[in-house]
């Protein structure tokens, strides 16, 4: 078994990818913690921010992550042909 | 069924599920009907356990399986959808269905760290996780590492770490059904443990993994749809919306100016709610005296005397306490219980609430000198901070903590490809999800409720649920009118986490039906966590100790015998440990989570996404990493013997965690780098796993 250059490829695409959806997540989660208080001075539709963030904001953006990660790496395994055959 | 092709057995599946939902909403109509006929509540009551018991037992037994792929991942075939269904029921134990909106309502913006840390979690699954596990395609975690990094020992620490999680949650979970079954029915509550116990076993003895998976969605359809129906219709109610997510802003609002009056002794309200603080201080002193006399009596060697007189003056009592100390702690529960209400209420969306020093500094002494109003603040700030640290630390371990526990990640391996493994994680979270966000709108729901209908009402024409429930058990409800006014004030009301979820039918005015539901609700949520984490148990002893590493030779028959039989024994053993109502059961839920993540957090991921990690990194990752964070929670912990003064930051034992997780982390870099680095296999079975599909590649999948 030989990676290629693309396997390579593939696999930093990868990492890159994991490392900008965790910052995403690192942002949502703990900067919005860390600054609850300030944030919470903001109030949209009744909800204040940080209160928002931790009781929806955050959960939301959680699925998104998730469902952005399947879709884009179900296509890369397909763009770089290591894509499993079908069941 | 194995003719089938995956997309037949996909549409055959929905079908399935689909016509199972309409049963169910049908079977709760009917007895709506029949509840109006004048059915009465207690056969509603057993009769939603018996149904929905024997419905689980029913799937138990028609998916009941010889074959050992089958019995272990549920023949990898479970579409993205469903095992994402599953997941959920999987991951929603009693403490999420019926706890987490108690919580809520208590802490406010504090127990949010729940709601982040049991979800944020899934996006560490996915992105680390899932689909690496997938394509390693064994049966169990601990293959994971003993593949990964060779020999038993690590295999053998993983199995170590997973019963020691499982286990402690395995408990909380019997004892959940056990207190549900008791409710529902009034039986025993130890007679509850057996009986929910059998609907366990029924489901996974004989099926292993193909039948919970197939139960636990079933399970999950239930839990969902019992959790909604009360929330929307007390959103329609209070809201006039039936999307409460949406509409409990404005209700929040309305909650907030109401706490804002509450603590204003210039208004009404917030006069009759500060004589019955006042009230409650005088007792607490009261109590602090009682206390103070009886450390004296205690020092002049006469507690016996003491205890004997205070006998005497209470009427003697059946339930008087044995010893001097018993005596004290519960005078000092009392006074703590008196301080606490005499406080001021602390806003729900408020985050960090200092210790209102300030406030109280300027309400006692007006004329106060700036230099005493700076030493106010700087104390309210430091209060703020350590709660700030502390729920950060908590999120932290939540979260990496659900990317750790066994049953979770077991899940992945049932998917039919990596592919659908990715697409799992999405569901599963969204399954999550559906509850999880609607949990703080009950949250702030119920409190509004609580502050217009309740509060300031005479105590004669309080709701009828508040002295059922007052009489079913007075920690979960209470209304002692202690100031004599007849009038009710918040300080007055008791109000326990456990009730929030199980009043909301009766608070919205609901037929008791639907309270048999949301128990019901409670229920599957409760055995379908069980029955997940009994079969994590039964087959890290038996497929990764039996068949790994006693006798490899072993038949399927007899592997699948032994499995079996060791389900039976660890089942057994944790309903009686349920049943000695072990204290602390909480605590030792949470610490599941720290334990976990500190154990195989650093182990797992470094062994994908690091080729260099090896045998002794793992090695001695996994045991600095479960040692640091065992021996934190034994320092701080008083239940161990330990203090908080031990904490190091101030950081509760509970998230002790967050120190075992970078050891683990440091153990496995340092202890890789220190020796030779894995062989060339190794090396090949880690760019296995990265690839979903690769030319010439080597297989690692488990028939």
């Amino acid at each position: 078994m030989q990676l290629t250059d693309k396997h390579r490829e593939y696999w930093r695409r990868n990492l890159n990818l994991t490392g900008v959806l965790l910052a995403i997540w690192f942002v949502v989660t703990f900067v919005v913690i860390w600054f609850a208080k300030e944030l919470n001075e903001v109030v949209i539709a009744g909800f204040p921010f940080a209160f928002y963030m931790g009781a929806q904001g955050a959960l939301i953006v959680y699925v998104l992550i998730i469902w952005y990660y399947a879709r884009r790496m179900n296509q890369l395994d397909q763009e770089y042909g290591v894509h499993e055959g079908e069941e | 069924m194995t003719a089938l092709t995956q997309t037949q057995f996909y549409s055959q599946l929905k079908r399935y599920y689909g016509f199972y939902t309409g049963g169910f909403i049908t079977f709760v109509i009917v007895l709506a009907i029949l509840e109006q006929m004048g059915l009465p509540a207690a056969w509603i009551g057993y009769i939603f356990l018996g149904a929905t018991i024997a419905l689980y037992a029913g799937i138990g037994i028609m998916s009941k399986t010889a074959d050992v792929s089958e019995y272990y991942v549920a023949g990898r075939r479970v579409p993205a959808l469903f095992n994402g269904m599953a997941t959920g029921a999987d991951w929603m134990s009693a403490a999420s269905f019926i706890g987490m909106a108690g919580t809520l309502y208590l802490s406010g913006y504090d127990g949010l760290a729940f709601v982040m840390g049991w979800t944020g979690g899934y996006v560490l699954v996915a992105l680390f996780l899932a689909p690496y596990l997938r394509k390693f395609g064994q049966f169990t975690i601990p293959d994971f590492l003993g593949a990964r990094y060779g020999g038993n020992v690590p295999r053998t620490l993983g199995v170590l770490a997973a019963i020691i999680c499982s286990f402690v949650y395995v408990v909380a979970q019997i004892y959940g059904v056990g207190l549900i079954t008791a409710r529902l029915t009034g039986l025993e509550f130890a007679i509850g443990v057996y009986v929910g116990l059998a609907g366990i076993l029924v489901c996974s003895f004989l099926g292993g993994m193909r039948a919970v998976t197939w139960t636990q969605v079933a399970q999950y359809i239930i839990l969902i749809i019992a959790y909604m129906i009360p929330v929307v219709w007390l959103s329609v109610n209070i809201a006039g919306n039936p999307v409460p997510q949406l509409a409990y802003g404005q209700v929040l609002q309305q909650v907030t100016a109401k706490e804002k009056e509450l603590n204003d002794p210039g208004t009404a309200l917030g006069a009759a709610e500060a004589s019955a603080r006042a009230a409650h201080k005088a007792k607490q002193a009261e109590f602090e005296a009682k206390i103070k006399a009886l450390d004296e009596a205690v020092a002049a060697g006469q507690g016996a005397d003491f205890l004997a007189a205070e006998r005497t003056a209470a009427g003697d009592p059946k339930d008087f306490p044995a010893t001097v100390d018993a005596l004290k702690d519960k005078w000092k529960k009392a006074a703590d219980g008196h301080k606490k209400a005499s406080g001021p209420v602390a806003a729900h969306a408020t985050a960090f609430a200092g210790k209102g020093a300030e406030a109280k500094l300027l309400r006692e002494k007006p004329d106060a000198s700036a230099e005493e109003i700076a030493k106010a603040r700087a104390e309210d700030r430091a209060e703020s901070n350590k709660k700030r640290l502390n729920f950060l630390a908590l999120v932290l371990c939540l979260m990496v903590g659900t990317a750790s526990l066994p049953h979770i990640l077991m899940r992945y391996y049932t998917t039919p490809s990596v592919r659908e493994a990715r697409k799992s994680v999405f569901w599963s979270l969204l399954f999550i999800f559906l509850l999880y966000f609607t949990a703080p709108a009950l949250a702030v729901l119920v409190k509004y409720e609580v502050y217009h209908s309740l509060v300031g009402t005479p105590f004669a024409d309080l709701p009828a649920w508040v002295a059922k429930w007052a009489a079913v058990d007075p920690t979960l409800m209470k209304a002692v009118d202690i100031n004599l006014d007849g009038i009710v004030q918040l300080a007055e009301l008791t109000l326990g986490g456990d009730l929030i979820v199980l009043v909301t039918p009766e608070i919205a005015g609901l037929p008791y039906v639907i309270s048999g539901m949301v128990a019901a609700g409670g229920l599957a949520a409760a055995l379908s966590t069980a029955d997940g984490l009994l079969l994590t148990i039964a087959n890290a002893l038996s497929h990764d100790v039996y068949y790994k590493m006693i006798d490899p030779k072993a038949s399927t028959v007899r592997r699948l015998a032994v499995s079996k039989g060791l389900l039976l024994v660890v089942a057994l053993v944790a309903a009686y440990t349920a049943s000695l109502k072990p204290g602390d059961i909480l605590f030792l839920v949470g610490a599941a989570f720290s334990l976990a993540a500190s154990a195989f957090f650093p182990a797992l991921v470094l062994g994908v996404f690091w080729k260099r990690a090896n045998y002794a990194g793992a090695v001695i990752g996994m045991t600095v990493g479960l040692g640091v964070c065992m021996y934190y929670m034994f320092i701080t912990y008083p239940f161990f013997g330990g203090s908080p003064d031990n904490e190091w930051f101030g950081i509760k034992p509970i998230s002790g965690g967050v120190f075992g997780m970078p050891a683990g982390f440091l153990g496995v870099i340092i202890g890789s780098l220190l020796s030779r680095a894995p062989a060339k296999e190794i090396q090949e079975l880690v760019d296995h796993v990265r690839y979903p599909s690769l030319e010439g590649d080597i297989e690692t999948k488990a028939a």
